[in-house]
This record gives structure tokens, C-alpha cells and sequence, in this order.
């Protein structure tokens, strides 16, 4: 039985970062990525950007090029799942019944997008974006489509939207939620990408029930909860994704919605690690809150975090959540993690396209949303990460960078 | 075919051949280069590709936007008169034999 000294199971950005960094910490033992896509590991942002769009062809959006991970001897064991973990014995089961050893293993495996819980979603010319086959599955039908539903207010879904609406498709948006963007971003920020949305001539519906999919063999509409059905030859349905967690859970490792790890990335087992959209971690810009964080710089940061601990250099990770969102010519940049905020403050104009919204929690800086505005969101960077009291009637001044602001 | 010389944050020289229309970002991951994480995969908004330039050839290149000026404000302390943000500036031949210094990523 092969065994590797580190085992990291999932070929995404969280995965692929954890090898990229042991090696780049000088370790030397054997390293191995088991990756269920038959793809080098690559970016999945641009799936819904610019790869969907058809401005970024494929190579350029490998995180390393093929010659990158045999050079750094980081062996890619690729179209294969574990679906088995035996923590006492340290060893993995694959799909294909073979079994891999291990001395650490990194669990970074994603997630699987969220279906639709109702009838017809198995239709031909439905689909999810989460891999590089599910973009390929679209861009091989949008030629015959004229009609597209997209299901899903969130980032996928809106980024979807904007790329459809540039090749020229008719889009409907369905959100489930009287607002787009309502679990990551406030009320001024979801009501500015609505409009922004509808400006560009997405039919952008809130609080919208979807009682089935219909079609024969492929998607002919989506039917609403109020009778009216929405003419469609695609739907795109991004409602989120289901930690890939299994395996663990069913080995006794804690966890629920995502596996629990400490501090340092460790699960409940000291041999095993998680890391990225999987892991669900206690986060001190979510006021310590237990909670997964599905994006590249969590995957990153968590894959580094993870890394030191196994070097024997163990840190608390601490690392300030960020995030970007491309639409049309909006640059959407968050910083920290507004849930739970109670005041929001809106500095500079939502018509002008060029603005943030600073939350705040009792008083302090928690978190930012800039549109059009990188300086707001570099800057207010290093105020989240200091617990900033700042005088909202000065946060609303936009003739003073926010770095010059007095401090209460 | 544009010969570009990095700097790794340790020293090592790393001369590379880079393909016009790429981006210095892009020539640096795809010859392995230490130094440029490039989280954000190219559309500014990491300030993980961060390099000091040949003065020779700063000047020849097109000017920055605010959007890099601003992101460069993350690496403040690294930052020189010859910063930029590899992942803005496109290659061609009028690159050839430019040197970048990588100061590295901290993470």
C-alpha cells in the first residue's frame, strides 16, 4: 500500500495551496494530492467570470502549470475519491477500492453545490457552476439558448447573470429571499446590485417560489409558486454548496456543517486536518462564531495555517476574511464579516458607482463592502483589524481617506 | 519570444521566456516562480503578485490605475517608487531583459 507522509485529499485552491506551501516551507517528505476531478488543480472563481464569458481560456486558470508539481515532487493522484478514512490505522479508501497511508492528512475536499428539492432538476439544461465540467456543460449549450433562468441571489448566481446578460441571453433571476446577497452583504449593497441588475435588463425577481422544473427530456421553464411558468432552454441554479464531508463524519471526526477544527486547522482526530470550504472554524472577525468561510483567501490561509501546524510551527489563525465580486464594471471588494452588525453606514454615492458600506458592531469597524472603491477597502483593512471606533458622521466624509480618520 | 528576469525573495535568478499578451503575473506561475502567489488569479484584487522594477523599464511601462495604486497601500511596507502589481502589466517586446525583484508574500 502506497503511504504519503502528508495525504491531502481535494484538488482545489485549498489543496493545491497546502502542497504549493510545504514545499515552500522546505519540507521534505513525500506529498500527494487526491483529487476526484481529472483536472489539474485550478481557480474556480473565473468559472462564473471570465472563463464562462469566453475570456479566459483554460490554461490560465491553473494555479501551477503541470511541470510545477513534478518538479516539486508533489505526486497528483487525480480522478480518484476517498471514500473511506480509518483514522486509527491511518489509512484512506479510494473510489477505485485501492487504499493510500498516511502520516498527516489534509482534508480539503469542498463542497458539492446544493440542488434544487424540487421536481424536474435531473432535466437536461440544468445546471450548477462549481467545476470546470459544470462550465464547460453550459458553454456547450448556450449557443441554443435564447432564455436562461438563473436560481440563486448569491455571487454565483449574480455573476452569472451579468455574464449571460453580456452574450446577449434573455436572464430571469430567481432569489428565494425578499433581497439578492442577503446572507453576506447589507440591505444598501443588495438593493444597488438589484437595480444594477435590472438596469442591464435582468428580470431580477425577489421572494420567488419555484415549484418545479419542467420539460420533456430537456428544461422548457421553471414554474413558480403562483402558477406562471418562466420560458427557458437553461437554468443555472446557485443556492449554495454542501460541505463534502462524509467520509470524516462517518470515521467519528467531529463535525455538522463542515468539519470542526481548532485554532490550527486540526479536526478532532491529531492526525487530520481541514481545511477551506469544508472546515468550520471558530472566526475572531465573526466574533468568534463557529463557521465556514468559502473563499480563496480562506483556503489559502487556512492551507498555510495547517501547513505550520504539521511543520511543528503552529499558529492561531487569525487571518482577515476578504472577497471579490466582479459584475459588468463593478468591482464588489469585502473585508471582515458583517453578520451581526448593527449599524451600516453608506459613504459616497450608489449613483455615482463608487461607494462602501462600513458595518459596524456596538460601535466598531467589523467589516466593509466597496464598490468601485479599493481604497476604502484597503484601508479599511487595517481599521477591522484594529476594532476601529470611528465617528460615523466622519466615516460618511469622503473628502478624508478613511487612514485618516480620529479614532474615538 | 520576451526574456524576463526575476529575483526570488531569496536571491535566486530566475530568467524565464514569457509569450506576448501575458501578464508578468501569469509568466511568473507558469515557470514555477517563488514569490507571486497570485490568489486572486489576475484581476487586482490580492496585491499577491507585487514586484520591484527594473528602473530601467519602469518608466516604459503604461501607467498605473488607481485600483492598483490603492491595493499596493496592503504592501505598504514593502512598497518602493518601482512598485507595481505584476498581474497589471502586459508583455511584449518591448519587455525583453527587464528585472523584477519579488519581495515576497506574507502570509
Amino acid at each position: 500500500m502506497p503511504h504519503f507522509d502528508v495525504l491531502i485529499v481535494g484538488g482545489g485552491q485549498a489543496g493545491a495551496y497546502a502542497a504549493i506551501q510545504l514545499r515552500q516551507q522546505g519540507f521534505v517528505g513525500t506529498v500527494a494530492i487526491a483529487g476526484r476531478e481529472n483536472e489539474l488543480p485550478y481557480e474556480r472563481p473565473p468559472l462564473s467570470k471570465e472563463y464562462l464569458l469566453g475570456d479566459k481560456e483554460w490554461e490560465r486558470l491553473l494555479i501551477r502549470p503541470a511541470s510545477f508539481w513534478q518538479e516539486k515532487a508533489i505526486a497528483l493522484l487525480l480522478g480518484l475519491e476517498v471514500t473511506a478514512v480509518q483514522p486509527t490505522a491511518r489509512q484512506v479508501t479510494m473510489n477505485d477500492g485501492s487504499s493510500l497511508g498516511y502520516g498527516k492528512l489534509i482534508w480539503a475536499t469542498g463542497g458539492e453545490p446544493r440542488r434544487l428539492a424540487c421536481p424536474g432538476t435531473d432535466l437536461k439544461g440544468v445546471h450548477v457552476v462549481r467545476t470546470r465540467a459544470h462550465a464547460d456543460a453550459i458553454l456547450g449549450q448556450l449557443s441554443d439558448v435564447s432564455r436562461a433562468v438563473i436560481v440563486g441571489g448569491g455571487y454565483i448566481g449574480l455573476e452569472a447573470a451579468a455574464v449571460l446578460r453580456k452574450l446577449g441571453k434573455e436572464v430571469t433571476l430567481l432569489e428565494a429571499l425578499p433581497r439578492v446577497l442577503a446572507r453576506v452583504a447589507g440591505e444598501d449593497v443588495s438593493s444597488f446590485y438589484e437595480a444594477e441588475h435590472r438596469a442591464q435588463g435582468v428580470d431580477l425577481r425577489t421572494s420567488a417560489a419555484i415549484s418545479a422544473v419542467e420539460g420533456l427530456d430537456r428544461v422548457s421553464g421553471v414554474r413558480l409558486a403562483d402558477g406562471s411558468l418562466i420560458e427557458c432552454q437553461m437554468v443555472i441554479v446557485g443556492i449554495g454548496i454542501i460541505p463534502s464531508v462524509e467520509p470524516l463524519l462517518a470515521a467519528g471526526i467531529k463535525g455538522e456543517n463542515g468539519i470542526e477544527v481548532d485554532d490550527f486547522c486540526r479536526t478532532s482526530d491529531e492526525n487530520i486536518y481541514a481545511i477551506g470550504d469544508c472546515a468550520a472554524q471558530a472566526n475572531r472577525f465573526a466574533g468568534g462564531a463557529v463557521l465556514r468561510v468559502e473563499s480563496v483567501q480562506n483556503a489559502n490561509d487556512q492551507a498555510a495555517c495547517a501547513v505550520k501546524a504539521i511543520l511543528g510551527e503552529a499558529q492561531s489563525y487569525a487571518a482577515i476574511p476578504w472577497f471579490w465580486s466582479n459584475q459588468y464594471d463593478l468591482k464588489l471588494q469585502t473585508v471582515g464579516i458583517s453578520s451581526g452588525y448593527d449599524a451600516a453606514i453608506l459613504r459616497g454615492d450608489c449613483a455615482a458607482r463608487c461607494f462602501s458600506v462600513l458595518y459596524l458592531k456596538a460601535g466598531r469597524l467589523i467589516a466593509v463592502d466597496a464598490i468601485n472603491a479599493t481604497r476604502d477597502y484597503v484601508q479599511a483593512r487595517k481599521l477591522i483589524e484594529e476594532w476601529a471606533m470611528i465617528a460615523p458622521e466622519d466615516l460618511v466624509d469622503t473628502s478624508r481617506p478613511l487612514k485618516d480618520l480620529p479614532r474615538l | 519570444m520576451t526574456t524576463i528576469v526575476f529575483f526570488e525573495p531569496d536571491g535566486t535568478r530566475r530568467e524565464v521566456e514569457a509569450n506576448p499578451g501575458e501578464s508578468l503575473m501569469e509568466v511568473a506561475v507558469r515557470h514555477g516562480v517563488e514569490g507571486v502567489d497570485a490568489d486572486c488569479g489576475g484581476v487586482c484584487a490580492c496585491a499577491t503578485c507585487h514586484g520591484h522594477i527594473d528602473p530601467a523599464f519602469f518608466g516604459r511601462l503604461l501607467a498605473m490605475n488607481d485600483t492598483e495604486d490603492a491595493m499596493l497601500e496592503l504592501v505598504e511596507d514593502q512598497r518602493a517608487a518601482n512598485s507595481r502589481l505584476l498581474c497589471q502589466i502586459q508583455v511584449g517586446p518591448e519587455l525583453d531583459g527587464i528585472v523584477i525583484k519579488l519581495p515576497g508574500v506574507r502570509r
